[in-house]
């Protein structure tokens, strides 16, 4: 009987701990906001997306230290999207139907975002995504503050323009990012006197690039546009560098690749190659050196800052920020109330676009150095609008039909 | 004591006994049909979950606990069924399916059309699982491959199909997968009404072939399944092919793969390559082990079991219900080899 004894035990331990789950329900008491962050702590992207979850913790303590919104303090609610899509699902439905929260702060893979979108259009509830992606999406219960393609991907086509690259090799992961990205690329050469040399994709997680790397050398192109994730950018950028190619005959234009990043693939594999993003951590604004400083303050001072936590970062003040105007937490109330509203961020100042929910950033393309920073070499000046279905640009008008 | 008496007190044994069998099945069946009232509608989603992934469980109780057979890839057939379902809801839609539009594909493959059939859709779902695992089991049981190779062999064939689905990102929707359905047979699949409905489908569904397997195992054939999976050759020796009784098994377990992707996605609203990979098929492999394989009720508590606690450890410890989820495999697989339901029938005997 013994072992019944301790299998009952189990048993009531499982329940307790479902209990004490269910106990939880009902809205926050009396001076709370709940708000929800989804991001996965568990697999293969809790290297990135704990960074992320990170940055907006610290946002919901800065703002509770200024007094919190409309007088009452922000409570975090975790959960874990285990870097499995469904997951993600089951997660955001928790969080709005049990846990009520008033927003979730999100997502990382497109995978995770539309597995997401679903979820939040049916419960009429709000999502706050904030990586770059691959635009073609608006949902009317998502805001976007990471960047979309005519923010990051064509003004990164632009530079290698200006540099004068005109033959370009495309690389990237096999999932949806990338291939729409290369869609988008392949119609701005066809249209900007470029010349795509080749195409090619590997699984997620792949690590096996000599054969790869191959074609590349001997495809010889001016220059490489490199959509490539995770993991596999450390194998890449290391063969790439032993076949004796140099970021200076050949550099590899990275969008996936941030500070948090650079650190894993190894500064002496990858400094000198240029990247395109809308923040570095080296980027020259006050309110940088603040986030950076409190970033570093609560989580060490070895940690860096990245593009992605920089938005996470964001949107927790823009909501905020939303929510003051509304005078209400209430949903549509708070998205009717977004547009329009401005904030001095550390990438600079950003803007809502009311009409698509997307935010204007500015683009800016940077260099790897060798301390694993990044120096800023260009930038497009002043925010771009956001435009996620590429409507502006009449080279694109094929890409989004359908 | 005259005569009639000893037939009254006979007859009272019997029906005590009739009582005291029937007390379980009425008890689960009071638990099921109270469920929606007992719980709200994200929780009863939930359990429709967990009692999907008891269907398959179901049929690894069959093919593992009962056949012998290792299978490390059910969650191929899972996903045959599942997409197989995702297709028809896909084309329900009208118009070209939204990951298609991404991917740049132009025209609804071949492949896709006939999927906007339900029925096809469904007969797909649980016919090319059996059919498959058939071709399999043919190939696989007629070479005497068992054991350890049969296990490899399943999970390299969970890993490629995975491979494949991801590749075919046009046909397929990649590594996202198929998500953001609306209607199944004209019911709005986000009304807690069509999913209230939903869960008693897949209760009644799980409750005839839980009373089919029962049935199968109880049989003639089912005690040549476990004389099979003791001692293969001396079954040979006796005169049966025990390849085809092995292959019959599996093809079964395999449709009721197939059947329970095709009820998970309406109830989930999302099938993609993560569910159906080698750590889906083995985790409920470890659900089976943990409920007891031994019994097919073993196998249905614990994926039952084992979905609740991945829940209630991940909402509790987002950051380490892995560790929680990992110590309770262990717990009972150390305190109790047989699982919960050996631990229950050794209370029962004592």
């Amino acid at each position: 009987m013994r072992l019944s004894n301790a299998l009952l035990a189990t048993a009531l331990m499982v329940a307790a701990a479902g209990c004490g789950s269910t106990g939880s329900t009902g809205s926050a008491e009396g001076g709370d906001i709940k708000v929800g962050i989804l991001h996965s702590l568990s697999g293969t992207m809790a290297i990135s997306e704990v960074t992320v979850r990170d940055a907006e913790l610290l946002a919901i303590e800065e703002i509770n230290a200024a007094g919190g919104v409309l007088g009452k303090k922000l409570v975090p609610v975790v959960e874990d999207g285990a870097s499995d899509w469904p997951t993600f699902a089951e997660k955001a439905t928790k969080l709005i139907r049990q846990d009520k929260v008033a927003t979730v702060f999100g997502g990382w893979t497109s995978a995770s975002r539309k597995a997401m979108l679903p979820v939040f259009e049916r419960n009429k509830a709000l999502l706050w995504y904030p990586v770059q992606y691959e635009g073609l999406e608006a949902s009317p219960y998502i805001f976007y503050t990471g960047a979309t393609t005519n923010q990051q991907i064509i003004p990164g086509l632009d530079y290698l323009k200006e540099q004068g690259k005109k033959k370009i090799f495309l690389v990237g992961s096999d999932y949806v990012f990338p291939r729409t990205a290369n869609k988008i690329i392949k119609a701005y050469a066809t249209a900007n006197g470029m010349e795509v040399l080749g195409e090619e994709y590997t699984p997620l997680g792949h690590t096996e690039y000599s054969t790869l790397v191959n074609k590349v050398a001997q495809a010889k192109p001016d220059a490489v546009f490199n959509t490539l994730n995770g993991d596999s950018n450390v194998a890449f950028f290391k063969q790439f560098k032993s076949a004796g190619l140099t970021a200076e005959a050949m550099p590899v234009l990275s969008v996936s690749v941030a500070e948090e990043e650079v650190t894993g693939i190894g500064v002496d594999n990858i400094a000198g190659h240029p990247v395109a993003w809308n923040y570095y951590q080296t980027t020259a604004t006050p309110a940088n050196d603040k986030f950076v400083a409190a970033f570093k303050a609560k989580y060490g001072a070895q940690k860096v800052t990245s593009d992605p936590m920089e938005a996470g970062y964001n949107a927790v003040y823009l909501w905020a920020e939303a929510v003051k105007k509304a005078g209400t937490t209430e949903v549509e109330a708070v998205k009717k109330a977004a547009g329009g509203i401005a904030l001095e961020r550390p990438e600079g100042l950003v803007t809502i676009d009311g009409e698509n929910q997307h935010m204007y950033k500015t683009a800016r393309i940077g260099i790897i150095q060798t301390d694993g920073l990044i120096k800023e070499v260009w930038n497009s000046g002043q925010p771009i609008k956001p435009d996620p279905y590429l409507k502006g640009y009449p080279w694109a008008s094929g890409l989004t039909a359908g | 004591m005259n005569k009639t008496d000893v037939m009254n007190k006979a007859d009272v044994m019997k029906k005590a006994d009739v009582m005291k069998k029937a007390i379980y099945p009425i008890l689960v069946g009071l638990l099921v049909v109270a469920a929606p009232f007992l719980m709200d509608a994200f929780r009863l989603n939930l359990l429709a979950k967990y009692l999907c992934f008891a269907i398959v469980a179901l049929g690894i109780g069959l093919a593992w606990g009962q056949g012998g057979m290792l299978t490390l890839g059910q969650g191929v057939f899972f996903g045959l069924g599942g997409y197989s379902m995702a297709m028809y809801l896909k084309l329900q839609e009208g118009g070209l399916p939204d990951f298609m539009v991404w991917s740049g594909v132009e025209k609804l493959p071949a492949l896709w059309t006939p999927f906007a059939n339900p029925v096809f859709a469904l007969a797909t779902a649980i016919l090319g699982p059996m059919l498959l695992a058939t071709l399999l089991g043919l190939l696989v049981f007629r070479q005497r491959v068992r054991g350890a190779y049969f296990a490899i062999l399943t999970q390299a064939l969970a890993a490629a199909l995975v491979i494949l689905l991801v590749g075919q990102q046009g046909l397929t929707g990649g590594t996202n997968g198929m998500t953001n359905f609306y209607d199944l047979f004209a019911w709005d699949l986000a009304e807690d009404s069509t999913q209230r409905g939903l869960y008693f489908v897949v209760a009644v569904v799980l409750a005839l072939l839980y009373l089919g397997a029962r049935q199968l195992v109880r049989s003639r054939y089912g005690r040549l399944l476990v004389a099979v999976r003791d001692g293969e050759d001396r079954v040979r020796f006796l005169g049966y092919d025990p390849a085809t009784v092995k292959t019959v098994t599996f093809a079964i377990s395999a449709g009721m793969a197939g059947l329970a992707g095709a009820l998970f996605v309406p109830v989930v609203g999302i099938i993609s390559p993560a569910l159906l990979g080698v750590v889906p098929s083995l985790e409920l492999v470890v659900a089976v082990a943990v409920g007891g394989r031994y019994a097919l009720a073993g196998a249905v508590l614990g994926a039952v079991v084992m979905g609740y606690a991945k829940t209630a450890f991940s909402e509790q410890f987002a950051d380490g219900w892995l560790y929680l989820q990992g110590a309770l495999f262990i717990l009972v697989m150390t305190l109790a080899p047989k699982g919960i339901m050996g631990v229950i029938k050794r209370a029962r005997t004592a």
